[in-house]
Parts: structure tokens; C-alpha cells; sequence
């Protein structure tokens, strides 16, 4: 391995090759300028530069502990209180990073899913209407409204909409997941950020997920954490390779599955890593 | 040397041995002061006062007197213990300030009810004038349950995942919505087993009220429930003895000629009291969970 890599020569492979997406069809939604992310004094993002086109799939891979998630949650804020973030993170020309943003509207437009299904305590029906309820959406005829597409989009209808005043503790895994995802649209985002969000599902769940996302592509962008390539190949329309705090590659997904141009990505992409 | 098979089986005789007699010792106990005791209750016991010198008083007014101090004790502890416990768990970052409460909840909960009693002499009766009274005797109640209730509110906070604290906030919550409409909600079995239990404790408390509430009990009219009167079961600022103090001085000082019967009448009535509470917190607690995960 150490031999071979020496015979083709590092020096033909970039140290970092990052090409932003430039599609007039997707324009930048949301992109993130000179980011730096610290837990106390360490650095867990120290190159995170990226533009995110609209209404496309974006995945970031790269190995454990890369800082996937750390760049994702500061994404919407959700490292307030937990880390330091520092520069800008552009949403529609306004910088979310800075003190005066209303943060709880601006989680409204920025949505997240988590790696671990986490409906709350309450009705399948209440788990979505009752953050709507809580910004003034009080109309019974309305609610029911929103509580049915939100579920359709997230492909969850048809199986419960006989059970919606059942807890949704009892769902599945995989329905549980689908729930938070309708939960999250509920609030009609812009953009939704998923960290690893099928790791927990198995395979029939999880194909089923990754059918949601393409269709839910049509409506909001979407930002995805995972581990598992051919769901990156499957879904995304750009790739970006994160390893040790630093984004080294960034392209669109055929580029960086059929020909990277970074050694580290491609002994990742290629299942050789370490 | 044993092999690792017999030593596994001696170990686990050993561990039910010690746990078999624990029940059993706890078993005597309850059973000897049931069968003792239950052959005394009857309507009249449960409802009559005492008498101090004649056979055949009962202990309705400490019974009522236990009841109403329980309650008062709760609508004031239950507030702060909540309060505190949110602070602490959902906003306070951790340093010197909480670790300093966190140690004073810990000694607090450990001092022993005598010395919260005296406390509550010198102060409520004492310093704040307020006499023997059911106040007095509520505030020691409050000092003797706060501590022991934040820790279990507390610790119920914490049963509930962070997972569910980052999907409210995702949503767009601020954190006091995120705690009030989604924590709280699913932490509420947990709670109320906590508060159950912690009532028990309070309802069985002697040692803290002897100075606080007093050791007597005037007879009630129950029919005037206006507060300022003396002999209103509602006033607030009558001596009250309960219960479990009323247990104590009959056997310090009791004189009735009964006053074995009415001892162990009483200890049973306590003891009842107390299962009931037990047997309630498991019951409410499992249901409404059920509740809140199926339905
Ligand atoms: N709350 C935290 N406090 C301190 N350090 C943290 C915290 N969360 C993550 N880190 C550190 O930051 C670095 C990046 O972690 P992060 O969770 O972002 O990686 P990741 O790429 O999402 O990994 P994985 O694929 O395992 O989820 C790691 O070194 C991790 O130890
Ligand atoms: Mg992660």
C-alpha cells in the first residue's frame, strides 16, 4: 500500500480540490465563509468553506470524527452554548452567525434531523402540529391540513393515518425517523440538514427514506451526514469530503466517487482507508 | 480453589440469602405491627378525637392534621423543588455556583429531622412568632422535603434523552418552550412517582413537627371552615399534632388507659397510609406512561 502509493506518486494528487457547485438552475442557498469551529481550545473545523445549491442533495462523508457533525449543527445554530463558531454562514445574503439573528426563526428555516429518531412524548398528530400551534397556527381545519402533507411528503400517511392520536413512541425505527422528517417540514424550512439520519434503520427503512429525500428534493435543500457511500452515490448531486476538520474535497458526487482528485478521498471512497 | 462455576453459585446464594432475610425482617415488622394494630381501626377510631385520660378516644383530628400538613408542606416544596431543579438541570452550565447547591442540596437531604426540627423551632416559632403552629410545622416540612425533592425532580429531568431537548430546539423552541411543552410532559410519570414518594416520607415525619406544629390537638369543628377561627380545620395558626407524633407522645407520656391500643392502632393506620402512597406512585407512574407510549 505505502509502496504503490510512493510508485504513482503523491505528487500527481492535490492536497485539497474543492469546486463549488455553479448551476444557474440551483442557485447558493446557503454557504459558509472563512468557518471555524472550536470545542473549548481545540479546533474541530479549521477548512469548511462551501456553497450549497438549492434544491439538490448535498452529502458530506469523511471518517469518524471528522467534524461532519460539527459542521452540520453549526449549520443552524445548534452548537450555540456547545461550541465557538466563528465567521459567516450565509442564508439568503444574511449572515445567521451573527448575535442579533433570531435564532428560533431561523431554526424554522434551517430544519435538522438527527441521527437518532427522537419523536417526543406526545400523539403521532401532536408530535407535528404542537411547535405549529406554538407560533399561532390554532386553526383545527388547518392543522389537520398540515399534519396530512407533512406525512404524506415524509411517506408515513398511509400507515398511520388511522393511529394519529396514538403516541408516537410506538412507532417503528424507520417510522419514527420519518416522523421527525415530517415534523421538521411541518414548520415549511427552507433547508434540511440530516445527520446520519438512516444509521439506525435497516435496509427496506432506509431505501425508503432515501425515496423521501429525492421527492422532498422538489420543495427544500437538502444537507445529509452518512457513512454510507452507495447512499451518497444513490441520492446526492454533490459531495463534500471532510477529514480531520478540513474539507479536502468538494465536487459533485460522480466527480468524487468516479475520479477524485485527492489521495485521502480516494482511499476513502474506494474502502481502503488507514 | 473453587472453579469460576461453583464460586458464581455461592455468590449468588450468598446475595439471595442477605436479600431473603432483609424481606424477611422487613415482612415481621410490617406483619407485627398490622396484626397488632388492625384489630383497633373502626370508624369511630379513624374518626373521633383523643381523649387524654378516658378509654376510647381515637385519632381523627391527627389524622386530618397529618392530611392538611402533607398538603400544605407539598403546595409550598413542590414549586421550589421544581424551579430549583429546572435551573439546575436544563440552564445552569456547570461550575463552583451549581456544584456549591448541588452540595448543599446533598447535606441538606441528610441532615437529620431532629435538627430540622430545632431549626424550625428557634426560627418559625420562635424568631418569626408564628407560635406551635401547622405554618411552623409546614415550613420544617418544606426544609425537611425541599433537598430530597429537587434530587428526585431532578434526576427525573435527566431520564428524559438530550435528543429529545435538540428536537425541540431544532424546531425552532426557545429553551423554556423546550422544556415546559416537551420535557416536563414526558418527565411527568417520573415526577409524580417522585412527589408520591417523598409524601410518604413527610406524611410519616415525627421528629421534624414535635417543635414545629406542636403536640397537641384542639378539637375540630367541621363544620366552620372559615380560617381565622380557632377551631376551624382550615386555620392555619392552631397547634397541630399529627399522626406520627401523636405515636410518640403516646408512648412517652400517654396516660389513657388504652393508650397501647391507640399506639398500635395509630402505627397501623401510618403504615397503611404510607403502602397506600407507595402502591399509588407505582400505579399512577405506570399508567400515565403507558399512557404517553401507547394509548
Ligand atoms: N460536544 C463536544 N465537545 C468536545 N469535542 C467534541 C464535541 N463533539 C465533537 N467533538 C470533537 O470534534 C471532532 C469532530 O467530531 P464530530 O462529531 O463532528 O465528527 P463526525 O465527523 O460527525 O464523526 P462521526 O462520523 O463519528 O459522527 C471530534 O474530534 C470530536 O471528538
Ligand atoms: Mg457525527
Amino acid at each position: 500500500m505505502f509502496l504503490s502509493n510512493d510508485v504513482q506518486g503523491n505528487t500527481e494528487m492535490l492536497e485539497r480540490h474543492i469546486v463549488q457547485p455553479a448551476d444557474a438552475d440551483h442557485p447558493t442557498i446557503l454557504s459558509t465563509e472563512d468557518l471555524h469551529v472550536y470545542y473549548g481550545k481545540k479546533e474541530a473545523i479549521s477548512e469548511g468553506d462551501l456553497r450549497f445549491a438549492s434544491n439538490q442533495i448535498t452529502a458530506l462523508i469523511g471518517p469518524s470524527g471528522s467534524g461532519k457533525s460539527t459542521f452540520l449543527r453549526s449549520l443552524n445554530r445548534m452548537n450555540d452554548r456547545i461550541a465557538t463558531v466563528t465567521g459567516r454562514i450565509m442564508y439568503r445574503g444574511v449572515d445567521i452567525n451573527q448575535p442579533s439573528i433570531d435564532v428560533y426563526e431561523m431554526r424554522r428555516r434551517v430544519g435538522m434531523v438527527f441521527q437518532r429518531p427522537n419523536p417526543f412524548a406526545k400523539s403521532i398528530y401532536d408530535n407535528i402540529a404542537f411547535a405549529l400551534r406554538l407560533r399561532g397556527t390554532t386553526d383545527k381545519h388547518e392543522l389537520d391540513e398540515i399534519v396530512e402533507t407533512s406525512l404524506k411528503q415524509a411517506a408515513l400517511w398511509n400507515q398511520v393515518k388511522d393511529d394519529l392520536n396514538k403516541s408516537a413512541l410506538a412507532l417503528s425505527g424507520g417510522q419514527a425517523q420519518r416522523l421527525c422528517i415530517a415534523r421538521a417540514i411541518a414548520v415549511k424550512p427552507d433547508i434540511l440538514l440530516l445527520d446520519e439520519p438512516a444509521s439506525a434503520l435497516d435496509p427496506v427503512s432506509t431505501s425508503q427514506l432515501e425515496d423521501t429525500l429525492l421527492e422532498l428534493k422538489q420543495n427544500y435543500s437538502i444537507i445529509i451526514v452518512t457513512h454510507n457511500m452507495q447512499q451518497a452515490g444513490r441520492i446526492s448531486e454533490y459531495t463534500a469530503f471532510f477529514n480531520q476538520g478540513r474539507v479536502l474535497e468538494y465536487d459533485t458526487t460522480s466527480h468524487i466517487f468516479t475520479n477524485p482528485q485527492v489521495q485521502i478521498t480516494s482511499d476513502y471512497v474506494s474502502g481502503n482507508f488507514g | 480453589m473453587m472453579n469460576p462455576k461453583t464460586q458464581n453459585k455461592v455468590a449468588i446464594g450468598t446475595l439471595y440469602g442477605v436479600a431473603g432475610l432483609v424481606v424477611l425482617i422487613l415482612l415481621a415488622l410490617l406483619g407485627y405491627i398490622l396484626v397488632s394494630g388492625l384489630p383497633q381501626l373502626s370508624w369511630h377510631f379513624l374518626t373521633a378525637p383523643a381523649k387524654a385520660f378516658l378509654k376510647g378516644g381515637g385519632v381523627g383530628v391527627q389524622l386530618y392534621n397529618s392530611f392538611y400538613l402533607l398538603i400544605l408542606a407539598m403546595l409550598i416544596s413542590f414549586p421550589i423543588a421544581l424551579g430549583a431543579a429546572i435551573y439546575l438541570y436544563e440552564y445552569a452550565k456547570d461550575n463552583w455556583v451549581t456544584t456549591t447547591i448541588r452540595t448543599a442540596i446533598e447535606i441538606l437531604s441528610s441532615l437529620p429531622s431532629v435538627v430540622v426540627g430545632l431549626f424550625g423551632f428557634l426560627f418559625f416559632v420562635v424568631k418569626l412568632r408564628l407560635g406551635f403552629s401547622i405554618l411552623s410545622g409546614a415550613f420544617a416540612l418544606t426544609f425537611f422535603n425541599l433537598p430530597l425533592l429537587t434530587r428526585s425532580i431532578e434526576d427525573s429531568l435527566r431520564t428524559i434523552d438530550t435528543t429529545q431537548r435538540e428536537g425541540g430546539l431544532a424546531l425552532g423552541l426557545s429553551r423554556w418552550e423546550t422544556v415546559t411543552r416537551v420535557i416536563l410532559p414526558a418527565a411527568v410519570p417520573s415526577i409524580l412517582t417522585g412527589v408520591i414518594l417523598s409524601a410518604g416520607r413527610v406524611f410519616g415525619e415525627a421528629a421534624a413537627l414535635i417543635y414545629t406544629a406542636g403536640q397537641s390537638a384542639p378539637a375540630l369543628d367541621f363544620t366552620d371552615w372559615n380560617p381565622f377561627n380557632i377551631s376551624s380545620p382550615l386555620n392555619p395558626m392552631r397547634p397541630a399534632e399529627t399522626l406520627a407524633v401523636h405515636i410518640w407522645k403516646i408512648n412517652s407520656e400517654g396516660i389513657m388507659p388504652d393508650a397501647k391500643a391507640i399506639s398500635s392502632g395509630s402505627s397501623a393506620v401510618l403504615v397503611l397510609a404510607i403502602l397506600l402512597f407507595n402502591f399509588a406512585a407505582r400505579y399512577l407512574g405506570k399508567r400515565l406512561y403507558k399512557r404517553l407510549t401507547s394509548a
